[in-house]
């Protein structure tokens, strides 16, 4: 399985642990990650609050990439790069407006697109292509944690034909497979408060709070992550939230292909566990 | 609430040309259709801390009240989590129309760049538009300077942690074809000129 | 045909309806340039009185034998004109009219080439005019039975109006008792009655009545023939319960070891594998659910309990299905609607939570006769005492059904009336728009209003739990103000939908369909309980969502229709049939399979097909697939209609 791959922004710097699991799971279930060349930022929610078409272009420049070297096929990480790479698309296909502005600007730096490149995440690459009894097959260390997948916002919204905007269930099937106990739980699909953590630092910390607590409450001992600025709030700020709401939090927080790795035998220092703030050791000790 | 009194609404102070600007934007086209049921306020997690509810920005922005819309703090509370959009009963992309009322609100004055939120988006915009890819150590430069450098001066022991953990790059690793980069923002800009 | 072709054409203006787009003199100008026209005219109204006469009179002193009318749709006023002709001795087929309404002067902004397009129309229709032929119209008798499908509310009063009548109905309905949808509901709205005390007696009636034969646990297969002969064959379902010897005792359900989700209690309390739906079903005799029966569902050890303890031998485990055909001129389809399921909509939290139930849920859990004996409590046995009643589930969203479901406004009122009767609990109705659009309605609103119910304008987004209780997420739109209610019993007032079968039933009975997935009829508003085909009828929800009055009121309306036709005697057939010429068949047999209604036989003698007149509708699909050119439908023949196309396209 050969996949063109945009790592995003993050996964050169802040989620450099997401980028080594990933690479160091997609080996073990043979699936090939080619990087795009030159791949710029897909614009996320900084850019985009700036200028709506800015982003889009910005995203389609990277698809442009992809076709022009024969890719079908886009795999990211990130749910934000998921997002905004996929609005890109959605524009250029249902909205002939946004596609003659996007087309225009992409032919004033030579670059033509289609609009027909699938922007997929890992996720859905791990459960759909591989497949769960694929990867259980290879499972040598059952999980045997209690886990809350957490899937954040643009994984399913505002739609798309992956998973459920409202309740997905992917992760949980994935982490099943591999020998974990998945707890149900309403907040799996809600906000972190994303970017809203430098700006908006109040509304975002109860947001996290209320993410972490549920998990807490139903009893996970970790939360699982398919997103850098997911991760980045949920365990970077959890000293915040347990001063600002009185808690004692002390929950690790892992990107699910960490997980997903250490299923599979491959070592805690292969998939970079350790890199969060929350100490996993008491939870995590192969 | 902002609006302490209950006067007659100004209408010399109205603009009838808003609603049909935003609409202009992307994903603004079905902003006429909304029936004010609230489903938008009611599923966002940011409601209760805005000084406007997501459905009352959309009467405002039908009414023309620009001033006031771009203006409020409500948009700069939208996370962009899209669950306004997902369940909109109409097809509203809410979430797109208050990326285009905070660009507005950018790109007009009406906002201070001297306010974090404006600040954040702004740098992040232009840290994009220099490197290709986002460097946040210069971000958080950009944002410093833009607003008030004290605020930041806290962010400095979570920084240090992240650097140890080397999660920070202390130089920006952007695109190779930056003046690629350059003229899509230039090409961006001159299409925006409406 | 060596007489000469003498052609009238008359551009109506349908006062400014066509007039303000399209220059209707300049059009009868250029028509009077046309080949074989003798005169053109145009003129204010050509429908009224004096527009007619203004043709009735050239006819006869222009000696026309051809007439041309420009004006709307042939769906409006064709059979007018036609039966101008014919008064004025002229045969109605040799008229054409051109559409210069519909397809012309409403579908454009620009008045010159709207004058363009009726100038190609007219040409075109004066140029197909020359090629028509005198075609006579026949008269078929009609069977004066009558078949209802059906056994709700519409589907009961159909029955019982043309019973009353004194005609021969039949009764189908597939579960094993009528009633329907309104059997399950406990009050009605406005007034309050009991659904049970006012629907009942019906019940009974339709039971009792000499000329309704009523089958239940049945279903139509099959619809053969036409308007006024139809042959209609009928599956009734083993039902393995003898009617005749049952005398619905009950103690085969007493004693039946298999339970099973009630349908009827909306999944809140459990039947038997042998059952009768509700107390008062009609008939009030079980059947056997095969599919959760132990006699059937194992291969060893089956279960013989209800045969046992039948005294009068009435189960009968070897009954099989049984086909029957019934005759019949008319048909009256009332096959209702089905129910929304919000489980497709996570975040109304149903089926996740015990407490978060739908209305007809709501309607078993008040009703004496319910699961709960009428008591309202929560999944624990709990009394509520803040209940939430969501408006609008499923309904006005274009995620799930863009339509108003118009009943559940009122519903929502009463419900939230019965809540605050049986529990005192603080109710609170979480709406977009109330609609109280009905007689009555508005003081029911009043009342509902006055006894304290709690309304927040702005639709329920979101069902959550906060501290171990249900919590109702949305805005208070009037207030501008997010608000999150913590409740103990949600209640989703869920969209009305077609029923799950619609598409197989529509295709039964020849039936179209709207966006909507409803039956649709032949015009929204002048002909709201007729359907493409002609004989079969629609009533009640099957239609659209609708309330019991309306429901009522339709059941009656297509009893009407359906009498007016079977009292007549004998109905009209056009002649706008396939004909084969007999001389240029190849005897292919091509058209054979391709007829949908088996109008079309091969004679082996002459090895040529032949049509049954009376079977065919002229939909011309034989015509379209003949290779030989020997099929033509009358009035639609390949010369009249190239004709025609040649002439709309020549510039």
């Amino acid at each position: 399985m050969r996949y063109a791959y945009f790592p995003g922004c993050s996964n050169h710097a802040s989620s450099k642990d997401y980028e080594q699991s990933t690479q160091a799971v997609a080996r073990v279930l043979g699936v090939e990650l080619a990087e795009l060349p030159d791949w710029n930022c897909c614009g996320t929610t900084g850019v985009t609050s700036v200028s709506p078409l800015l982003s889009a272009v910005l995203s389609a420049r990277n698809l442009a990439i992809a076709e022009a070297q024969g890719w079908e096929e886009v795999v990211v990480t990130c749910n934000s790069c998921f997002g905004m790479l996929r609005r890109a698309g959605d524009y250029h296909r249902q909205d002939p407006a946004m596609r003659e502005k996007i087309d225009a600007a992409l032919a004033g730096v030579g670059k033509k697109w289609q609009g027909q490149t699938r922007v997929r995440h890992l996720l859905d690459i791990l459960v759909n292509d591989v497949g769960l009894e694929t990867i259980a097959g290879k499972v040598k260390r059952p999980l045997r944690l209690k886990i809350a997948p957490y899937y954040g916002c643009l994984l399913g919204r505002p739609r798309n034909e992956f998973e459920d905007s409202e309740y997905p269930e992917s992760m949980d099937q994935l982490l099943s497979a591999v020998g974990a106990e998945v707890v149900p739980y309403d907040h799996k699909a809600k906000c972190c408060g994303g970017a809203l953590m430098t700006t908006k630092e109040e509304v975002a910390l109860r947001l996290c709070y209320e993410i972490i607590g549920e998990a807490q409450d139903r009893g996970a001992q970790v939360i699982a992550v398919t997103c850098p600025m997911c991760q980045l709030n949920l365990d970077g700020y959890q000293n915040k939230i347990n001063a600002r709401f009185g808690t004692n939090f002390k929950m690790p927080v892992l990107y699910f292909t960490q997980l997903v790795g250490l299923a599979l035998g491959l070592r805690e220092r292969q998939l970079a566990i350790g890199k969060g703030f929350v100490p996993v050791k008491q939870v995590i000790n192969f | 609430m902002s609006t302490s009194t209950l006067e007659l609404l100004p209408e010399e102070g109205l603009e009838p040309g808003f609603a049909a600007q935003v609409a202009s934007y992307p994903g603004g086209e079905k902003i006429r259709r909304c029936i004010q049921c609230g489903t938008c306020s009611g599923s966002c997690q940011m409601s209760a801390d805005m000084d406007y509810t997501p459905r009352r920005i959309l009467a405002m922005v039908r009414a023309g009240m620009k001033k006031e819309v771009l203006s409020s703090q409500a948009i700069w509370y939208c996370a962009a989590c899209y669950y306004c959009t997902a369940r909109c009963p109409m097809g509203i992309k809410l979430t797109e129309v208050m990326f285009a009322l905070k660009s507005l609100a950018l790109k007009e004055g009406y906002v201070s760049l001297k306010q974090h939120s404006p600040a954040f988006y702004k740098s992040f915009y232009e840290v994009v538009e220099r490197y290709g890819r986002m460097h946040e150590a210069s971000l958080i430069i950009g944002l410093a300077l833009k607003t008030n450098p004290l605020d930041f001066v806290g962010l400095a022991p979570f920084g240090l942690n992240m650097f140890r953990k080397g999660k920070i790059e202390i130089l920006p690793h952007g695109v190779k074809n930056r003046q690629e980069i350059k003229a899509l923002v230039q090409q961006v800009q001159r299409l925006e000129v409406r | 045909m060596l007489e000469e072709i003498r052609i009238g054409v008359y551009v109506c203006h349908c006062g400014s309806n066509i007039a303000d787009k399209v220059d209707c003199p300049a059009v009868a100008a250029y028509a009077s340039q046309l080949p074989h026209v003798v005169v053109a005219r145009d003129y204010q109204y050509m429908c009224s009185d004096p527009g007619q006469e203004l043709i009735r009179q050239d006819i006869k002193e222009l000696k026309l034998n051809r007439v041309v009318v420009a004006s709307c749709s042939p769906r409006m006023h064709e059979p007018t004109f036609r039966k101008v002709c014919e008064s004025a001795g002229l045969n109605g087929y040799l008229y054409e009219m051109a559409n210069i309404r519909e397809h012309c002067s409403w579908v454009t902004e620009d008045p010159q080439q709207a004058t363009e397009k009726a100038k190609a129309l007219v040409r075109a229709a004066v140029a197909r005019v020359v090629h028509h032929e005198p075609l006579f119209e026949r008269w078929a008798p009609v069977n004066p039975n009558i078949l209802v499908v059906g056994g709700g509310i519409a589907g009961i009063e159909a029955a019982l109006k043309v019973a009353a009548a004194g005609n021969k109905v039949w009764l189908v309905e597939k579960s094993p008792s009528i009633g329907g949808n309104m059997a399950r509901l406990d009050k009605t709205f406005p007034t309050l009655d009991c659904s049970a005390c006012i629907l009942t007696p019906k019940m009974v009636s339709v039971a009792q009545d000499e000329n309704i034969t009523l089958l239940t646990y049945a279903e139509v297969e099959q619809v053969e023939g036409y308007v006024g002969n139809f042959r209609v064959t009928i599956r009734k379902k083993a039902r393995s319960v003898d009617l005749n010897k049952c005398t619905g005792c009950g103690r085969c359900q007493e004693k039946c070891p298999v339970e099973v989700p009630s349908e009827f209690e909306a999944g809140l309390a459990m039947r038997k594998a042998i059952y009768t739906p509700f107390p008062q079903a009609v008939p009030n005799k079980p059947a056997i659910d095969r599919e959760h029966c132990r006699h059937f569902t194992r291969t060893k050890g089956k279960c013989r309990v209800c045969f046992n303890v039948c005294q009068v031998g009435a189960i009968d485990y070897d009954q099989e299905d049984e086909l029957v055909t019934y005759e019949c001129g008319a048909i009256i389809v009332a096959t209702g609607y089905g129910l929304f399921d919000p489980s497709v909509g996570p975040q109304w939290g149903y089926g996740r939570y015990d407490d978060v139930i739908t209305a007809i849920q709501f309607e078993r859990l008040v009703n004496a006769s319910g699961p709960t004996k009428g008591k309202v409590v929560c999944k624990d046995g709990r009394v509520p005492e803040r209940i939430a009643i969501l408006h609008c589930i499923g309904s006005r969203d274009e995620n799930y059904h863009p339509y108003c479901s118009r009943i559940c406004c009122m519903a929502s009122l009463k419900l939230a009336h019965l809540a605050r009767e049986k529990t005192g609990a603080e109710v609170y109705n979480f709406y977009i728009d109330l609609r109280a659009f009905g007689k009555g309605y508005e003081e029911f609103y009043n009342r509902i209003l006055e006894e304290g119910v709690n309304f927040i304008r702005g639709k329920g987004a979101e069902v959550t739990q906060k501290d171990g209780r249900l919590v109702v997420r949305g805005e208070d739109t009037l207030l501008g103000r997010y608000r999150e209610v913590p409740v103990d019993l949600v209640i989703l007032n869920t969209a009305l939908e077609p029923q799950p079968d619609a598409t197989k039933v529509a295709q039964i009975f020849g039936i179209q369909r709207s966006a909507d997935g409803f039956f649709l009829e032949s015009h929204p508003k002048l002909e709201p309980l007729k359907t493409a085909t002609d004989g079969v009828f629609i009533a009640g929800c099957c239609q659209g969502p609708k309330d019991i009055p309306d429901s009522v009121a339709q059941g009656a309306g297509a009893a009407a229709e359906a009498l007016s036709l079977a009292t007549a005697g004998k109905v009209k057939i056009s002649p706008v049939v396939a004909s084969i010429d007999p001389d240029l068949c190849s005897g292919c047999r091509m058209c054979l399979p391709l007829c949908p209604y088996g109008a079309i036989s091969f004679n082996e003698e002459k090895k040529v097909a032949e049509v049954n007149e009376t079977l065919c509708k002229g939909c011309g699909t034989c015509a379209a697939s003949c290779g030989s050119g020997a099929l033509n439908v009358r009035h639609f023949t390949r010369n009249q209609i190239l004709t025609q196309i040649e002439e709309v396209l020549a510039v």
